[in-house]
């Protein structure tokens, strides 16, 4: 029982779980830009963690950079184009759509309709090989085949 | 016939592309910065805290903007490369003294030898930020307008000095100013 009571008790602890150091603005909505912006903004250092995710010390810079505007009043906006002036498309985690991430937006869909094409291309070839009739009259003569045989044994 | 080819195409095509992706170096990332004016600073010097120096002061020469830290691993490998730099004299090396202690960081000028000009203190990153600094240490290299000409990420190497520095330079020393 104590035991089940310890692993119960261990298991709510990634409830308690927080960012990694949760800052408090004055307004919700810019709590909620706040929140939002961390999380849509990559860390440049561990390349594959939001700035809310990392410890890295550049996070913890750009984490403040990013509180010391939104208090300042700026707009979401604002603070992306500030990021991207400074680190490029590369520090945001959805890249804008343009020529340079053309396939990297499009890619996905490009590979499903040619993965498509190639299902059709396969079952049409299937088909032209064994016409229907043509099937027919193997199974017939296998039918054939087989019942020979029974009768030779 | 198809039937044998088609895999091996395939087969090609995908090594070409895995080959490519080993190559890349997703830690270099394009800096924004390129061709554009050096981001505006105005820092105090390490070696004279009072006085502050803005890119502004270096209108009009060719200079190399190093971003270093005494706690940079390799900006040690990098040091002995940038001394041997400045003593060939081909521009200006500005260091930017990266979120560093600045007793540390004077000790480790008197130790390794100082390659730097002017070095210039960055304790809470600030300056760092405006030049998209995400690894130390990271090299700039500025025209005599003021311009980023050219960004390299990571130490400088020998290789590098001569490849790409010393011929940059001598191109940019041409320019008028």
């Amino acid at each position: 029982m104590k035991q089940l009571i310890l692993i119960l008790t261990l298991l709510l602890v990634p409830v308690l779980a927080q960012a990694i150091d949760s800052r408090q603005l004055a307004t919700p909505e810019q709590q909620e830009a706040y929140d939002s912006l961390t999380a849509e903004l990559r860390c440049l250092v561990c390349q594959n963690q939001t700035i809310a995710d990392s410890n890295a010390e550049l996070a913890a810079d750009l984490r403040r950079q990013v509180y010391e505007m939104l208090e300042k009043g700026q707009s979401k906006e604002a603070i992306l184009q500030f990021m991207t002036d400074r680190y490029g498309d590369f520090v945001l985690y959805k890249p804008p759509f343009k020529a340079k991430t053309g396939l990297l937006w499009l890619g996905p869909a490009l590979f499903l309709v040619l993965g498509l094409l190639a299902v059709f291309w396969v079952i049409k070839q299937k088909k032209a090989a064994q016409s229907p009739e043509q099937g027919q009259a193997e199974k017939l003569a296998k039918i054939r085949r087989l019942l020979d045989e029974g009768d030779a044994s | 016939m198809l039937k044998y080819v088609l895999p091996l195409v395939l087969f090609i095509i995908m090594a070409v592309f895995l080959a490519i992706g080993l190559n890349l170096k997703p830690s270099e990332i394009p800096s924004p910065l390129l061709n554009k004016p050096a981001p505006v600073f105005a820092a105090p010097k390490l070696q004279a805290p009072q006085e502050k120096l803005s890119p502004a002061d270096l209108k009009g020469q060719v200079w190399l903007f190093n971003v270093w830290a005494s706690w940079c691993v390799s900006c040690r490998e990098e040091h002995p490369v940038l001394n041997q730099l400045a003593q060939q004299k081909a521009a200006v090396i500005i260091g930017l003294n990266y979120k560093d202690d600045p007793a540390a960081a004077q000790t480790w000028l008197d130790t390794l030898g100082n390659p730097y000009t002017i070095s210039i203190m960055d304790q809470d990153g600030r300056v760092g930020l405006d030049w998209g600094v995400y690894g130390v240490p990271e090299t700039f290299v500025m025209d005599k307008k003021g311009i980023v000409r050219y960004k390299h990420t990571g130490p400088v190497t020998v290789d590098d000095v001569q490849r790409i520095f010393l011929p940059l330079i001598a191109q940019l020393q041409a320019e008028a100013p």
